[in-house]
């Protein structure tokens, strides 16, 4: 698969700006770099920095410029830029493989590539044909990657909020006041649902991606069901972040979970047990017997624990795809600390 | 034994509201499956504990309670 940049990565002297902040007088701002900058904030691609320079300085001058809010997480010391960019790949929740890191010096490309040889280290003497690179051009510009950024800064409030919360985690969870609204998805949801397929593979319980086309066909075939997640909590919304497939024998009266998947940007709020528990919960309403198809990648092995944890046994392998069927006979209560609504149609 | 059921409940204390948790709670009875606990608490067993925890094990059964915990550890250790 093509790889998809989340974050780029920019050093600031003679990249950003013309110019050393620490020894000339005065630098000024590469032509164009505004326009990248914007360019790549809308399609939802990620910015931040790894300068060596003195952190109050580069801001500042970076807020002169007008483009202080553009970037998050930004790295302004002295320690190696491999290590900056191992920050902002945790701080983001993103993989490495997924950042592309711009500098003009030879030596921080060569520093990072040898550390973080996943890293897409790119001279800054190419920027122009930037924008033009497969990876930073995703398929569609949906409403999620247009916020990402403003998501992204409302989860830095929530992560200052933990950090500075005494108490068990499941008291912080139910202080967020988290509301889940599950729906099936629309032809509107469809463009993020691929997205999703595509952006997210720690919590994709097969590993599977699906294109616009095939979900199309999916959400409208009367013997499966796509279904949409979305969060919100009071700090603003997370966006549409869950997806779920299900494949529905109605004569052999079981369905089949054939995709489930949880950005990683709520990784932290375990609410990918929260959606499994409600299709529990319509099976069993339905009368279905439920079973759910697991393939392991190195990666996925928190969605073989949602499963295990809420109640499926393995029933068998073939190949590499592992069929577990929920054993329960009971459905576990739903988390107290996330409120669930369904709805029947897409929102 | 002992200390291993206070390491295990000081562990618990960190993302449950229930400070009088008994050994024989139904930790999931009570609301509390998600899954990041769930990648936390295995996680912590296999470190805290040194054993391995195969896809076989990771039944609820086995980490219902504090005693099923311990009972787990112990044949996981005793195995070796």
């Amino acid at each position: 698969m093509a790889r998809t940049i989340k974050c780029v990565v920019w050093d600031l002297d003679h990249t950003i700006w013309s110019g050393v902040l620490l020894e000339d007088e005065r630098v000024t701002l590469r032509s164009g770099i505004a326009d990248i900058l914007e360019a790549l904030d809308r399609r939802g691609i990620l910015l931040s920095i790894a300068s060596k320079n003195e952190y109050t300085h580069a801001m500042d001058m970076l807020r002169s410029f007008r483009l202080d809010d553009y970037f998050l997480y930004p790295q302004i010391h002295w320690n190696t830029k491999s290590s900056s960019i191992q920050t902002i790949a945790r701080e983001m929740n993103i993989g490495i493989d997924a950042i592309a890191f711009i500098d003009d010096q030879p030596f921080e490309r060569d520093e990072v590539a040898s550390v973080l040889p996943d890293v897409l280290c790119i001279d800054v003497r190419h920027l122009d044909s930037l924008l033009h690179m497969d990876a930073m051009k995703p398929r569609f510009i949906t409403d999620d990657a247009r916020n990402r950024r403003q998501m992204m800064k409302a989860d830095q409030h929530r992560k200052t909020a933990e950090a500075s919360f005494e108490g068990p985690q499941e008291q912080f969870l139910a202080s967020l006041e988290m509301k889940m609204v599950i729906h099936p998805a629309g032809e509107a949801d469809l463009q993020r649902a691929e997205e999703l397929t595509v952006r997210t593979n720690q919590l994709n319980s097969t590993g599977t991606t699906f294109t616009y086309d095939e979900l199309a066909d999916l959400a409208r075939s009367p013997s499966h069901v796509l279904l949409v997640a979305q969060l919100t909590d009071r700090y603003g919304t997370y966006g549409k972040i869950g997806l779920a497939l299900i494949e529905k024998k109605e004569r052999e009266r079981i369905w089949t979970i054939r995709l489930l998947l949880m950005s990683c940007r709520v990784m932290s709020r375990g609410v990918g047990s929260v959606m499994l528990q409600h299709i529990i919960r319509r099976a069993q309403q339905a009368g279905m017997k439920l079973s759910a198809e697991f393939i392991p990648t190195d990666r996925n092995r928190m969605m073989y624990m949602t499963y295990k944890f809420a109640g499926f046994t393995e029933a068998g392998k073939t190949g590499g795809k592992v069929l577990l069927v929920y054993a329960g006979d009971e459905v576990p209560p739903p988390p107290a600390y996330v409120e669930v609504e369904a709805l029947e149609v897409s929102s | 034994m002992e200390e291993n059921k206070a390491k295990i409940k000081q562990f618990l204390m960190r993302f449950i509201r229930k400070p009088d948790l008994d050994d024989d709670d139904d930790i999931f009875a009570l609301g509390f499956v998600n899954s990041l606990f769930a990648m936390q608490l295995v996680m912590y067993l296999e470190k805290e504990f040194a054993i391995v925890i195969e896809n076989e094990d990771m039944s609820l059964d086995n980490f219902r309670t504090i005693h099923r915990m311990l009972a787990f550890i112990e044949a996981k250790t005793s195995a070796k």
